[in-house]
């Protein structure tokens, strides 16, 4: 389509020149209002969203630059940029896990393991909070503009105020976190079969480290992940030396209040795609609803 | 049945032909009259059992995963009844889920 260049086109030129230089070795992987990403060769650049608190993002991508975290953190190129009022941060490619294999095939050890040692490493410097409870809060007022679901509000309802953003994490327990954590978090660094690294840091900063551990809970709780690949990631996350759950016994006393808050978050963000799209809610996203619908009856 | 703890529904489940309640809220289990009685005895045969003879290959293990602690809003079908959860089969969906914040 002709017309001015939009951003896409702008980080795709820029893609080209800072990576290989070939045009066919460029992809859109991510095209939306708080993250487009774009891959020239074996660099890809990042453009955040246009609200995104700008000193908060440099903390955030220092961390992922820092020594302490090598290893964990997929560090970034030293490039800072803006297009489009959008900051624009540039990462090496990694090789993202594959989004057609069975939920038993992704390395959820790894990814275990990489949020035991992110939580386990004392901060390199003063950091933002964690953003879970911030994106959580989003999601739930996205979906009142949209449908108002009485039985997700009502599960958000019952979360106390520092997992619905209305108070500080409680001070105890506070590690550094990943703060959105799920499969589309993990790359492997070099491609095509180097270790696995976390990335994105939009969301990265001080917080309760349950929050990270809390998707996968929630998934398993919810009936969508089946218990033996629940196991799996908190048993490596245990063996580890995790700090967000004791090593033995029952975890839920720590997950509860996080994994009812991703549950909400879930669920809302589906409520509000499926009045976009007009369609009803899928079977996993109905699975979710659910979940929150038993939470006013047990709460 | 409804959960004496919660008010939860009640599910039947048959252990070694002794039937058990579990709630499908907080998971609380009942047992009628004399079932606890029956479930040591079968437990105790069991263990009476002697040892198995030692094999050339290890066999395939029964149970890999124990079963997990779940908080009480969880779908009713976990521990280990063979299925019904949605991660057995593969769904376009789950995959965008896994994959999405």
């Amino acid at each position: 389509m002709a017309g001015a260049p939009t951003l896409t086109d702008a980080l795709r030129a820029r893609a080209i020149a800072a990576g290989s230089g070939a045009v066919h070795d460029t992809a859109v992987l991510a095209e939306r209002s708080d993250g487009t990403v774009v891959r020239g060769g074996g660099v890809v650049l990042k453009a955040h969203a246009a609200d995104s608190d700008r000193e908060a993002l440099a903390q955030r991508v220092a961390v992922a630059a820092h020594s302490s975290l090598a290893g964990v953190l997929l560090p970034p190129l030293p490039y800072v940029s803006v297009l489009h009022g959008r900051p624009v941060t540039a990462w090496p490619y990694g090789e993202p896990v594959r989004r057609n294999t069975e939920p038993e095939a992704a390395p959820w050890e790894e990814a275990a393991v990489l949020l035991a040692r992110l939580h386990s490493t004392p901060p390199p410097h003063a950091l933002p909070p964690m953003r879970g409870p911030a994106k959580a809060a989003r999601a739930v007022a996205r979906m009142r503009a949209a449908r108002p679901d009485a039985a997700v509000l009502d599960a958000w309802a019952g979360l106390p105020a520092w997992a619905r953003d209305e108070a500080p994490s409680p001070s105890h327990r506070q590690a550094l976190c990943h703060g959105d954590l799920h499969l589309g978090q993990l790359v492997r660094h070099p491609p095509p079969d180097g270790p696995w690294r976390l990335i994105d840091v939009d969301d990265l900063g001080m917080g309760n480290p349950a929050w990270d551990l809390a998707r996968p809970a929630m998934w398993f709780a919810a009936g969508v992940l089946a218990p033996g690949v629940w196991c799996r990631f908190l048993g490596a996350y245990r063996a580890a030396g995790g700090p967000a759950v004791p090593g033995q016994g029952d975890p839920w006393p720590y997950l509860d209040v996080p994994a009812r808050a991703l549950a909400v978050q879930t669920a809302a963000t589906a409520v509000a795609k499926s009045v976009a799209e007009g369609r009803v809610l899928d079977e996993m996203e109905q699975a979710v609803h659910d979940a929150c619908r038993r939470m006013a009856q047990v709460s | 049945m409804l959960c004496p703890k919660c008010h939860g529904p009640m599910q039947t489940y048959n252990r070694n032909g002794v039937q058990i309640e579990q709630c499908g809220n907080c998971r609380g289990i009942f047992l009628d009259y004399g079932e606890l009685e029956a479930l040591t005895r079968i437990e105790a045969q069991y263990s009476a059992q002697p040892a198995p003879p030692p094999q050339a290959y290890p066999a395939p293990a029964p149970q890999p995963y124990p079963q997990q602690h779940a908080p009480s809003w969880g779908a009713p079908q976990h521990g280990g009844h063979g299925g019904g959860h949605y991660g057995h089969h593969k769904h376009r969906s789950l995959g965008h889920m896994l994959f999405s914040s």
